[in-house]
């Protein structure tokens, strides 16, 4: 039998070889899975954890395999990040507002997991509300990338807002977790911390039981150690569901099957708007080398232009925080989570909003209400939903002379944590090139395609046409396999 | 345009926030801040460019119009900060 570190060190597709294979039980590898979610809790990944969960779904996944009825991810151990809601499991969006908040109901995507045989392990930690790009605003406060510099020993941030599930997937402290994007927070902490991380098309996964941000933007999506894996995840959380009303009623595609297809013929944009300043000299390189990749395999260079993404990024932060502002009314003390009391109804609301938000939710939520109330309305709000109108059209006019656009995933590696937190302007920059593809629903992935001369993961990120996740899905292995990508962080599980 | 103190008091009132006297200034800087950059887009020409309002292009299909939920209210209580006898409580509304 295998020991720990290779139980660990495995993917979804080579644990479920072996686990075909009878030479090893779930049960073993969720034990050697919550022994390296103990040994990892320096990084704060996980908010909470659920071993005796774990090993229960464990038992019951190996007596399905027994009678014959695996699912997709029958016996694969997961990390849940804390913004599904997980029937009588801490669910809090990392925010003091939900302090205790155990739901009485599962999100679809997190049932359509556990229908096909996952195994819990526990909720990752994030930014509160999914609201960051560093998971320093959670109320549990910030999780480290287990990745360092070359010869610094400094914690680094593992980007947000799914940084826990990131940390938690690298760290092998789970084969692979499920995040959210609204403006980058699958992409962007794959990139940081070296995974794959996969944004499916606004309407792939249902929104049910997601605690909602910005609803327009919010999509699940799985992050992975390889291309492979969040093939095989995102067909187990993805499919109609009638709770959602903006979840679109298509045939989930075998996605695994059309991997090895190849991109010969195929044409890749390069949007020339995205060499954006502040990006690194190595970046660009590797956005090169990625491109040449690609074109060793046989696909097209094609030169395209998407001539609104300067504009992307203040759109979405008048999208995003307006939409917020009106998803997190609901917070009033009155039903669940937490309430301070006041001598009447508008003080207890003010008061338990005042006490319960964090510093960046109360930004972005001051900022919703203004651009929302009377007489900004027009100028701002409906100001940005025409850009982003236009940014889509963009995107549609790309598509016409081209399959798949190639651009890095974010413009800079992981950094200090607490070196960016006081600043919000630069802060929102990590996004810069994830916000675009957000903006206009499209499916999206990052895929880590190398180290940085200070020894961090950097990626490359793919963008799709609605609905053609199989199209990136080709590209990203292609990518995957022409990178050579094997680089593990210093801090791991086991 | 630059957000003062009476404005922050204004919008953290609309989204039923307090926020501390010792805070004002900061949160007006902060916001100022963002709202100067976000402001950019009034250089972007959208004349004729309807808004967006839906993100996807598909078409919804409608729900049958039925009751499929209830008789759960235990389970709406459960988390509520302060239940009782079936019932969420407010502070008094009407004297």
């Amino acid at each position: 039998m295998p020991g720990p570190t290779e139980l660990t060190d495995l993917t979804i597709a080579s644990a479920r070889e072996l686990l075909d294979g009878g030479s090893i039980s779930a049960r073993e590898l969720a034990e050697a899975h919550i022994a390296a979610v103990e040994n990892i809790r320096p990084l704060n990944a996980y908010m909470a954890e659920t071993p005796d969960r774990a090993l229960a779904d464990a038992d019951a996944s190996d007596a399905r395999r027994k009678a014959g009825q695996a699912g997709l991810l029958e016996g694969i151990p997961v990390a849940i990040k804390d913004l599904f809601c997980t029937d009588g499991i801490l669910s809090t969006a990392s925010s003091k507002i939900l302090e205790g908040f155990k739901p009485t109901y599962e999100s679809t995507v997190t049932a359509n997991m556990w229908r096909e045989g996952a195994v819990m392990l526990g909720k990752t930690n994030m930014d509160e509300f999914a609201m960051g790009s560093s998971n320093e605003t959670s109320i549990y406060g910030p999780v480290e990338n287990p990745w360092r510099r070359d010869g610094d020993n400094r914690p680094l941030v593992p980007g947000g807002s799914s940084g826990g599930s990131a940390a938690a997937v690298a760290a092998r402290a789970c084969l692979a977790a499920t995040g959210t994007d609204t403006g980058g927070s699958i992409r962007q902490p794959a990139a940081f911390c070296g995974i794959v991380g996969f944004k499916p098309t606004y309407g792939r996964c249902s929104r049910w039981g997601v605690i909602a941000f910005a609803s327009s933007l919010d999509q699940a999506g799985p992050m992975t150690r390889s291309v492979r894996d969040a093939a095989i995840m995102l067909r187990a959380m993805a499919g109609f569901d009638a709770k959602d009303s903006t979840s679109v009623d298509l045939a989930v595609p075998d996605f695994e099957a059309v991997l090895d297809q190849g991109v010969k013929g195929l044409r890749i944009g390069i949007p020339r708007e995205y060499r954006v300043d502040g990006m690194s000299d190595e970046i660009r390189a590797l956005w090169d080398q990625g491109l040449d990749w690609l074109k060793d395999a046989g696909a097209v260079p094609v030169d395209v232009s998407l001539p609104h993404s300067a504009s992307a990024l203040p759109a979405y932060y008048i999208i995003a925080p307006a939409e917020a502002s009106s998803n997190l009314a609901r917070y009033d003390g009155v039903r669940y989570g937490r309430r301070v009391d006041g001598d009447d109804l508008t003080q207890m609301y003010s008061r338990t909003r005042g006490e319960g938000f964090g510093a960046e939710v109360r930004r972005r939520i001051l900022i919703g209400a203004y651009v929302l109330s009377a007489g900004y309305y027009d100028a701002y709000y409906l100001k940005a939903q025409k850009v982003r109108a236009l940014i889509a059209r963009d995107f549609d006019q790309a598509f016409e002379n081209c399959d798949v656009l190639l651009a890095p995933t974010t413009p800079f590696e992981a950094f200090p944590i607490g070196e960016m937190i006081g600043d919000p302007l630069s802060m929102y920059l990590n996004d810069v090139m994830c916000v675009p593809a957000s903006l206009a629903g499209l499916p999206a992935v990052s895929v880590p395609a190398g180290l940085s001369k200070s020894g961090l993961p950097l990626g490359l990120q793919l963008i799709g046409r609605p609905f053609d996740e199989e199209t990136l899905f080709r590209a990203a292995q292609v990518m995957e396999q022409s990178s050579g990508f094997d680089g593990k962080p210093g801090l791991r599980g086991a | 345009m630059p957000v003062d103190r009476a404005t922050v008091l204004k919008i953290a009132s609309l989204a039923r926030i307090e926020v501390p006297e010792g805070e004002l200034d900061k949160l007006a800087s902060e916001l100022s801040n963002i709202l100067g950059w976000v402001e950019q887009l009034d250089a972007v020409d959208t004349d004729g460019v309807p808004p967006m309002a839906s993100v996807i292009n598909v078409a919804r299909r409608p729900r049958a119009d039925v009751v499929n939920d209830g008789g759960i209210r235990d389970k709406i209580l459960a988390n509520a900060p302060d239940a009782h006898d079936g019932y969420f409580t407010v502070p008094k509304v009407i004297e």
